[in-house]
């Protein structure tokens, strides 16, 4: 599958495109160890609900501003710590990570979520 | 083997350091390493020559590395202490001299609200609406002050208080500034010491521990927001690197809890806000993304701005103005980017390429055109007026005159440098160039925080804060370099010597390097062009060593004497109490300033109004706790206009606006008599450009200069200027002083002319020791209905002058005599 020319067939370059998915999703399926998989199916789910909430904004109303604020802050907000987590735990991680282990990482991402929530929590009253 | 083992035992940590990333490493872990680095060089044992390394001056042999290291730091420890001491101790010069005292302006509307904290509880501090601020308008200040200090120092009056210490307020107030300068000093150790050695983080300690450009904001007395901003802000620096370095998610929740601190504590938290997100975004750029710096900064993000949002002074402001978009924009660019290298890790590299092809048109196309929308339908800000006219320096004079006439806001002078920071602004831009010989992540903040400030700093006088932690650490870093190299007493072999020594031994010419450089573990100083050269490098001579360190001993010694010279001579002053010196040495204490706020504590009614300029409003609420119509916080134009309108019209157009605003008494500060040159008449023109502002058809600036364009309070003053009622009140008597003499005004250097002013619609009712502090009470309207001018007239014996606006003033219409 060489993509060196940009693609003038449209059909090529969509054939392309399909197939570079399936390598993804199968390169995903078999070297992603499972506690990875986990968290990110928490990911999707954090996503999700983010998306949701933002959408009832948009398309509702926005009245307790500050309830939508809070929510949405710590949706974001268990996003990318659970997302720094996963860096932390994910191969290839002791290259980049030489003065935090594995549990160390995941007991900041404890005490981390921990704070959030206070302060959103704060936030909703 | 023992000789070439000890002479690297010579030189520990303070070699390796500089050259190696991680300078936490203790003197034993070194010595393993460079004794191993040896041992494994796998060469004939028989085949080399021990060399033993010549010492300018012999040091101890028998000493233990683990005997080095513990006293290395216990003797850390001690300097710091001494350290603290000598930063708390360089701020008290106010507190000896005078009294302990809430200085200048700003700290009294601090202190009154600690006082609010403290006695009322923190319900009532958080919900505080002060109807005597502002009259008739009040002001909420729960929601319009930053509490952080005022909390601050509500806790550790609290906390002293439960271990049975307790220390009233206004002691707490007054001495807090220093004992945080204290910490700022051990923060700033630690922030160095990630960048350099604990020798440059000792001295950059010394150095902002005494340096005059911290001390002018953190006197004992200055209970201003910047007295804790600093230690925030370099706290929140430190967590930050530490975050950056380790990759913790706790570290960046640590520079989380400091900069919602900082948030709460001062407005120039928005400094923070952008130069992290400026340094994550420079080291994307240079290519250096990891895990690491997502950990950090996506923590440190989401729990900073989300504590940030519980200020009700801040509260939707990080996501509604312009700058706080920058902090956003990096956050979003480094989700993009982890989430991409997570799939380049899965997907091989051709078909990767055209996947992230179509992905980032995908992101781009949506996030600019998101952003398009949100600006120009105005939900996010602009830049907020104050920060705007960093960038134009000319927009505050045009369009907001308040902000350009505060004398802390105009544009620094070259001096200025050289008194706040002396011999470290020269060495600060060598500390630049050191942090770019390494080029490590933590030293491009440097570079960036230095190149940033430099230009702030420029800008206003104010910001000169910020620079002097970057230029205290720059400088340090250089310093200790130049220090270190020259106390370090290893000899470099010559050339010839070096030659000799590799001809005897059948190894490669990269061999012999190898084992010369492992031997001689010295600073690399890595020099091009004619410094540059194969032989090795170091200083050779004793003598050099000894004038090089007595020279800049010397320079350290002035340090000292002229950061203690300037915190006594310029920045200790109250700024409440003067004070000058008798003919016969003994020293004048000034107090005009409280005489006259506790007169009118003392001598009028618990509401009465008092109008000035706005100044010294928070100086009246808090030392004479009366209402007053504008203060400090000027944030209403408006009204302050008006004042303004009041204080330069005549008498006949100001008492309208006396009486609708209810005003009892008007205050004015007078220089005249003494020369105190911060007096009202200096700055009465700014009174009538924001007046101007207002009313530019009623107040016009040029009519209140002579013809020649010179501003006169003499006999060539315009009319105009002569009828204004800020002219009338200050100079009101003043040639009586003189008793026949002409009466010479010490500020402004002229005769006032001796003809007396009258006042129709005022009455003199106090005025202090010096004649700096004026108070007139306004008279109410004449009982039967007369104009006050007339009234006057009368009573002065003239005739009554039946003019048009006389007749028709009588209470309910024209008089008019009965029909005969």
């Amino acid at each position: 599958m060489s993509v060196k020319q940009p693609p003038s067939n449209p059909t090529q370059s969509s054939a392309a495109l399909q197939s570079s998915f399936q390598t993804l999703l199968d390169n995903y399926q078999t070297t992603i160890p499972a506690r990875v998989k986990l968290i990110d199916s928490f990911l999707l789910f954090i996503f999700l609900s983010g998306i949701l909430q933002f959408a009832y904004r948009v398309l509702v109303t926005s009245y307790p501003f500050y309830a939508f604020a809070g929510g949405f802050g710590s949706t974001v907000g268990q996003f990318v710590l659970l997302a720094g987590l996963r860096a932390q735990v994910a191969p290839g991680r002791d290259g980049e990570f030489k003065e935090v282990s594995q549990e160390r990482a995941f007991a900041d991402f404890c005490a981390a979520s921990v704070i959030l929530h206070l302060f959103a929590f704060n936030f909703l009253g | 083997m023992a000789p070439k083992v000890k002479t690297p035992a010579a030189t520990p940590s303070k070699n390796t350091p500089l050259s190696t990333p991680t300078p936490g490493k203790i003197a034993s872990d070194i010595l393993a390493e460079q004794a191993t680095v040896v041992d494994n060089d796998p060469l004939p044992a028989a085949t080399i020559t021990p060399r033993v390394r010549k010492l300018a001056y012999p040091l101890p042999t028998h000493i233990s590395p683990t005997t080095i290291n513990n006293t290395e730091s216990l003797l850390r420890f001690v300097i710091l202490a001494l350290i603290c001491g000598a930063a708390i101790g360089s701020r008290l010069f106010a507190v000896i001299r005078f009294e302990s005292v809430i200085h200048e302006f700003d700290p009294w509307f601090n202190f009154r609200a600690s006082k609010v904290l403290v006695n009322e509880g923190f319900y009532e501090f958080w919900n505080w609406f002060d109807p005597t601020a502002w009259y008739p308008l009040g002001r909420t200040v729960g929601t319009t002050l930053y509490p952080g200090l005022m909390v601050t120092a509500g806790v550790i009056w609290h906390f002293l208080r439960l271990i049975n210490m307790p220390v009233d307020i206004r002691n707490v107030c007054v001495m807090l500034a220093p004992g945080f300068a204290g910490l700022t000093a051990w923060t700033t150790y630690l922030f160095t010491t990630e960048m350099s050695t604990p020798s440059a983080g000792l001295l950059a300690a010394a150095f902002i521990g005494i340096a005059p450009g911290y001390i002018s904001r953190s006197v004992a007395g200055s209970y201003d927001n910047e007295a804790i901003a600093i230690f925030l802000l370099m706290g929140a620096f430190y967590s930050w690197i530490k975050a950056m370095k380790t990759g913790s998610a706790l570290w960046g929740m640590i520079t989380a809890i400091f900069y919602g601190w900082m948030v709460a504590a001062w407005g120039g938290y928005v400094f923070i806000t952008n130069m992290i997100p400026l340094h994550a975004f420079v080291l994307i750029l240079m290519g250096r993304f990891n895990n690491r710096l997502y950990t950090a900064y996506s923590s440190w993000y989401v729990i900073g701005t989300i504590s940030s949002m519980q200020v009700p002074f801040v509260e939707f402001l990080p996501i509604r103005t312009s700058e706080h978009m920058a902090a956003l924009g990096v956050f979003g660019l480094l989700q993009l980017i982890a989430f991409v290298e997570i799939v380049r890790r899965l997907v091989p590299g051709k078909q990767f390429q055209l996947l992230l092809r179509a992905f980032v048109v995908l992101v781009f196309v949506v996030s600019f055109a998101a952003l398009v929308v949100l600006t120009f339908s105005g939900w996010i800000a602009p830049f907020a007026g104050r920060f705007y006219s960093l960038w134009d320096t000319g927009y505050a004079k045009v369009h907001m005159p308040i902000i350009a006439s505060v004398s802390e806001h105009q544009p620094t002078a070259w001096p200025s440098f050289f008194f706040d920071l002396e011999m470290l602004i020269f060495f600060f831009p060598a500390g630049v160039f050191w942090c770019f010989k390494e080029l490590r992540d933590e030293q491009i903040f440097i570079i960036i925080y230095a190149t940033l400030s430099a230009y702030f700093a420029g800008v206003m006088v104010r910001l000169m804060l910020v620079i002097t932690p970057v230029v205290c650490v720059a400088a340090a870093i250089a310093f200790s370099k130049l220090l270190e190299a020259y106390i370090d007493p290893v000899i470099p072999e010559s050339e010839e010597e070096l030659e000799e020594a590799t001809a005897h031994q059948p190894m490669s010419k990269a061999k012999a390097k190898k084992i010369a450089a492992a031997q001689q573990n010295k600073p690399e100083f890595n020099f091009t062009g004619i410094l540059g050269g194969k032989g090795e490098k170091g200083i050779f001579g004793l003598d050099t060593r000894f004038a090089v360190v007595s020279v800049l001993s010397l320079f350290l010694f002035l340090f000292v004497y002229h950061c203690t010279w300037v915190t006594s001579s310029a920045y200790s002053s109250p700024s409440v109490v003067l004070a000058s010196r008798n003919p016969d040495g003994s020293q004048n204490i000034i107090d005009d300033f409280r005489e006259a706020y506790y007169w009118i504590r003392q001598n009028t009614e618990k509401d009465s109004v008092i109008m000035s300029w706005w100044d010294y409003g928070y100086q009246i609420a808090g030392m004479a706790d009366r209402p007053t119509l504008v203060d400090n916080n000027t944030w209403n134009n408006t009204h302050i206009a008006t004042v303004g309108k009041a204080m330069s019209s005549n008498e006949d157009i100001a008492y309208p606006i006396l009486r609708k605003h209810d005003v009892d008494y008007i205050l004015v500060i007078f220089g005249g008599l003494l020369g105190y040159s911060g007096d009202d008449i200096n700055k009465f023109l700014w009174m009538v450009r924001i007046a101007q502002g207002e009313w530019p058809d009623e107040v016009q600036e040029v009519n209140y200069f002579t013809q020649r364009g010179e501003y006169a309070v003499d006999e060539r003053a315009t009319p105009t200027m002569k009828n204004s009622l800020m002219y009338k009140m200050s100079y009101y008597r003043f040639h009586e002083l003189f008793g026949g003499h002409p009466a010479q005004d010490r500020v402004r250097g002229q005769t006032i002319p001796s003809t007396g002013i009258q006042l129709d619609t005022l009455d003199e009712a106090f005025t202090s020791e010096n004649w700096i502090v004026r108070i007139y009470k306004v008279k109410k309207e004449d009982a039967i209905g007369r104009d006050l001018k007339a009234v006057t007239s009368f009573e002065g014996g003239k005739k009554l002058k039946k003019s048009a606006t006389s007749s028709n003033n009588a209470i309910g219409g024209k008089k008019s005599r009965p029909n005969m």
